[in-house]
């Protein structure tokens, strides 16, 4: 009979402790830090991932980071192009602060258009923590302060160029984020209580129940999903308010968007029932309710936070196409969506290109997510072998 | 106490009886889930277990042995059959006929370990939640005891138990397996059902795994009821082997009588078809012709006819019984007592 | 070129053959110098556990290991069917002269027969295909040639299976329906990576009595490769013993078992339940566990769980290859530090 020491194990892992700490810490590591491991060596996601957080610590702040209140008009700016930021003043001078000149508008007699001349006499440079037009940081505190504009009050400096009123288009480009992110982040909050439901309940029972909710989710999927949109958009009142309206197309998009989540946590349920981890608990006298939430539930957690954020980019790109038709927010909502609709028309493209910006907005962060998606996708599961 | 057959073994007071074991699939077709067959995983099975004897449980795939050893546990429910289990306490329970807290309360004295290292553990717990886990879910220790029952397991397993806050992804197969005995052996169990436990093992891993069950059964009076394939495993292991085939036990016997006698012909075959590490003793073998019947179409009579090269026309039509001979030796078969089998050298 | 001459009765000569992976975690050195020899018409077994480069070796033999051209070294010298001698590593990779070799020379069979077999084509469309790859000979014929094939695999009723898709049969004839797809084209060596690994024992001994039956037949020479001794000692006549990318021992089967060299033979042998009347006998497990690729013990790799390990020699450098007695060679220094002189060309 031999004695464990003969037997055992302890010498054997000596020689992977070689590796000294590095090993040891990989050893100790949690799935979350395995995950990170995984997922910080996909270069792209972890720049889209800063992206993603900057847009939305952009649209949680939107008031301070707007140069300027979006509502305000300047007919004398209508259609203004965006400002030039000159470091070299017309005397040749290299200023090391950026400025801008003030612009007047006068028209062309020979060509009947309105074109901006700059005004080299006085140089506005360009600051941050700027004091400005007044407002209320998330309704609540009043404050005039702003990331960065001109000091003078007078001079104003329209980075992106300037609506048909005259408005601001970088400021109305970041107000619309907060309603375009979040829309993404609700939508995809509520499909996420439904696809967890339909979705657990799914693949946790099985059999009939489970092919039942299949065909329903296959009957919601085969529905083409611009007509309905349109169809539910336009019953809704439209004497609602902007919150109404919000609220409302948040659960028309997640009514849609749950059956990809429901797909994701039934197929992961699914295998979990299979997994001999789960067999393991039951027969050591665990309970039900532990199995699931200290065996399921965190099994599947990063898998779902990954399909969440590939989920997220399909609701903005929903929420743009609708308000762009009309049919989802509506003025006085500042959403990508709705500043496109006035891109609508040929005429104010061709006069105005910078009004296009929203749309790059849109791809930028729809991109991004995506690309964050995948990486979290791939590094849901660190244990994959 | 069972009116079936006399103990082979008196040494041991019987720890387990199962009588009639079934356990049947239905075959199901379209949404009303209308059956249209059966599988037959485990059909009328009738054992024994003695305390403290590993009792080796073998067949192919789709015999029916890792759903018998399920059934035991209750980790599937089966379909008809008893298996009473005697905790000494004079009041044998019916582990079929349980339920609930009864059910519960049985589980603290039969646990399992697992063919695969891998999927048997779940990778998201340290080793000090994955042993603790029957400890708590008992409500047996916690805090500073339960480090310590830990820790004393992981070491009487041969594993540090300094390692007890790692995750199971920084260890081998091998290691692995001996995480998930501690895990089985944490409540002290009378029975031990082992399903492979070593086939997933690396050769030279699978010795120390095998010693340590042994020893383990020494020194805490563990019984093991030990499900492989591996014939040269079971013989090495076991003090008595059952022989299933198609979801029914075709032989049981003391393991020297079924290796040296075997009885049945498919025990015959088994024996014979195991390559032996030694090429000065390569016999003549008996290949069977043909595979494993489908437990979900067994064939008429004796599942095994179709195969067995000493079938007779009795074979086709009659479902042969579950016979004793000799020296307590049991068979299904119609010419056991004509038939002269050959077994190991 | 002198150094890839070859006595007439060899066909494969593997010499120092290295590879390996350059993964995330490390680069792993898969194969780290393996060498040995096939002769015409045997069998010989490769053993080793998971992780010992077997698989891998078989693979770069046919250049199908997915390892890159630059971490691969050594020779592969084949003897081709013109007789002319190749460097199988010298090809390209994916050039024409290797995808002749593969198939019609050197066939290749797994353990899971559905990786090798297509699901959304009958097995006789793809028998057939292997068979005009490499012969210009018509559909019928071709036809012809895979029922005959598929009969001397002894698949019952071959004219009624050859028109199944691969999931309607079972495991074990499948198995078959793989061999035939391999054997068709006649190569001259065929590598069995655990061909039987996946199926019963009942049906292992068939599989294994068909290989060996028409090695006979054909002619031709077996490379398997196993983690089982027990299918070495039934199979081959020759074994090579592999442990961490080396062939630590090889030798004919009868030498091998009879009189074990290197310690992790002996200690594998010893390690392993034996059926019969030795059944009762402890086992004397090896100590340890197999270490990670990517954590190679320096010097001889067995050195770490061996219970001969001389301090201050095993760990410092790899021991040479030894001859012991005729044909029986070993890499270890309690039997020396290698033969010098000659590269095993006599």
């Amino acid at each position: 009979m031999t004695t464990t020491s003969e037997t055992g194990t302890p010498e054997a892992f000596q020689p992977a402790d070689n590796g000294a700490g590095k090993a040891a810490s990989y050893a100790a590591a949690s799935e979350w830090r395995l995950m990170w491991y995984k997922f910080s060596r996909h270069r792209l996601a972890v720049i889209c991932g800063i992206i993603v957080l900057l847009l939305y610590v952009v649209a949680a702040f939107v008031e301070f980071v707007a140069p300027y209140d979006p509502e305000a008009q300047n007919p004398a700016s209508a259609y203004q192009a965006p400002t030039r930021i000159h470091f070299v003043d017309a005397d040749g001078q290299f200023h090391l602060r950026p400025f801008v000149y003030g612009t007047s508008s006068q028209r062309n007699l020979d060509t009947f258009e309105l074109e901006f001349v700059e005004d080299t006499s006085a140089r506005h440079h360009l600051s941050l923590f700027v004091q400005g037009d007044d407002y209320r940081l998330w309704g609540l505190f009043p404050s005039n302060l702003h990331l960065f504009g001109v000091e003078d009050a007078d001079a104003r400096v329209y980075l992106l160029g300037a609506d048909r009123q005259g408005r601001d288009l970088l400021s109305r480009i970041i107000h619309g984020t907060r309603l375009s992110m979040s829309i993404g982040l609700a939508g995809v909050v509520m499909s996420f209580f439904i696809g967890i439901v339909v979705g657990g309940v799914s693949g946790y029972f099985g059999g009939t129940i489970d092919i039942v909710t299949q065909r329903i989710i296959e009957f919601v999927r085969s529905m083409p999903t611009i007509p309905l949109w349109l169809g539910l958009a336009a019953a809704l009142p439209s004497n609602w308010s902007v919150m109404q309206v919000y609220f409302a197309i948040t659960v028309i998009l997640s009514l849609i968007g749950w059956t990809g989540l429901a797909q994701v946590v039934r197929g992961r349920a699914l295998a979990l029932r299979e997994e001999d981890f789960i067999m393991a608990a039951r027969l050591c006298g665990t309970s039900r309710t532990r199995i699931i939430f200290k065996h399921m539930v965190p099994s599947f957690m990063s898998h779902i936070i990954a399909a969440l954020t590939l989920a997220v980019p399909e609701m903005i790109i929903a929420e743009t196409a609708l308000s762009f038709l009309g049919l989802g927010l509506r003025y006085p909502a500042i959403s990508w969506g709705v500043l496109l609709q006035e891109a609508q028309n040929l005429r104010s493209v061709a006069l105005a290109p910078w009004l296009l910006a929203p749309g790059a907005m849109v791809v930028i962060a729809v991109l991004a997510l995506n690309f964050l998606g995948d990486g979290l996708r791939d590094a849901a599961d660190p244990y994959r072998r | 106490m069972s009116a079936i057959e006399p103990a082979f073994t008196p040494a041991g007071r019987r720890l387990l009886d199962v009588k009639g074991l079934t356990k049947h699939y239905p075959i199901t077709r379209g949404l009303l889930r209308r059956e249209v067959g059966r599988v037959r995983a485990v059909d009328d099975v009738t054992f024994h277990v003695d305390e403290g004897e590993t009792l080796g449980l073998v067949g192919e795939s789709g015999c029916g042995k890792t759903s018998t050893g399920r059934c035991l546990l209750r980790a599937i429910d089966p379909t008809d059959g008893q298996i009473i289990f005697d905790r000494g306490d004079g009041k044998p329970v019916d582990i079929a006929q349980s339920e609930g807290g009864s059910l519960k309360a049985l589980r603290r004295d039969m646990q399992m370990i697992f063919q695969d290292p891998f999927s048997s553990l779940n990778p998201r717990w340290t080793l000090l939640d994955l042993v603790g886990e029957p400890l708590v879910a008992f409500g047996v220790s916690k805090g500073k005891a339960l480090e310590e029952r830990v820790a004393y397991l992981l070491e009487r397993v041969g594993l540090r138990p300094e390692y007890m806050r790692r995750y199971p992804h920084a260890f081998s197969g091998g290691e692995r397996q001996r995480i998930g005995i501690a895990r089985a052996l944490a409540l002290n169990p009378r029975l031990v059902v082992a399903d492979e436990p070593v086939s997933a093992l690396d050769v030279s891993v699978r010795a120390q795994t095998l010693n340590l069950l042994e020893e383990l059964q020494q020194e805490l009076g563990l019984t093991y009821l030990f499900i492989s394939h591996d014939l040269s495993v079971v013989q090495h292991i076991c003090d008595r082997v059952v022989v299933m085939y198609v979801g029914k036990v075709v032989e049981v016997a003391k393991t020297a009588d079924l290796y040296f006698t075997p009885r049945h012909p498919y025990t015959e075959a088994l024996l014979s078809a195991v390559p032996k590490p030694d090429p000065e003793q390569q016999s003549s073998r008996i290949v069977l012709q043909g595979e494993v019947a489908d437990p979900s179409n067994i064939p008429s009579g004796c599942a095994f006819h179709p195969r067995c090269p000493y079938a007779i026309e009795k074979c086709r039509t009659v479902v042969p019984v579950l016979e004793t001979i000799g020296d307590g030796q049991q068979v299904r078969c119609h010419r056991a007592h004509e038939l002269s089998l050959r077994g190991v050298e | 070129m002198t150094d890839q001459a070859m006595p007439a009765d060899m066909l494969l000569d593997v010499r120092d053959l290295r590879t390996g992976f350059a993964l995330r975690e490390g680069y792993v050195r898969a194969v780290d110098g393996a060498s040995f020899h096939v002769r015409r018409g045997e069998t010989i077994g490769v053993v080793g556990e998971s992780g010992c480069g077997k698989s891998i070796t078989a693979r770069t033999i046919l250049r199908i290991a997915g390892t890159s051209d630059d971490s691969l070294a050594g020779k592969v010298i084949f003897r081709r069917s013109s007789g002319e001698v190749t460097d199988l590593l010298e090809l390209p990779h994916s050039g024409r002269e290797i995808r002749r070799i593969r198939g019609a020379e050197i066939a290749m069979i797994f353990q899971e027969p559905m990786t090798a077999f297509s699901p959304v084509h009958t097995i006789g469309n793809q028998i057939i295909e292997a068979i005009r790859l490499h012969q210009s000979i018509s559909k019928e014929e071709a036809r012809t040639a895979a029922v005959d094939m598929l009969r001397r695999v002894e698949m019952s009723s071959a004219e009624k299976r050859i028109d199944a898709y691969p999931h309607q049969l079972s495991g074990g004839m499948r198995q078959r329906a793989m061999i035939a797809m391999a054997l068709v084209c006649r190569p001259q060596l065929l590598l069995a990576d655990e061909p039987t690994t996946a199926l019963d024992v009942t049906t292992q001994a068939q599989i294994l009595g068909l290989i060996r039956q028409l090695k006979d037949d054909l002619g031709m020479s077996v490379m398997m490769i196993t983690h089982d001794l027990g299918v070495v000692a039934e199979t081959a006549q020759t074994v090579a013993v592999m442990y961490l990318g080396k062939v630590v021992e090889m030798a004919d089967v009868k030498s091998l078992f009879r009189d074990p060299k290197h310690p992790y033979t002996r200690a594998l042998l010893a390690s392993i339940p034996k059926l019969g009347r030795r059944a009762g006998e402890p086992l004397h497990p090896v100590k340890g566990m197999v270490p990670s690729p990517f954590n190679r013990p320096i010097g001889c790799p067995f050195h770490t769980r061996c219970p001969s390990a001389m301090p201050g020699i095993c760990e410092k450098s790899m021991p040479g290859k030894t001859t012991v007695a005729g044909g029986h060679t070993v890499s270890c220094f309690l039997f020396g530090e290698g033969d010098k002189a000659e590269e095993q060309s006599a």
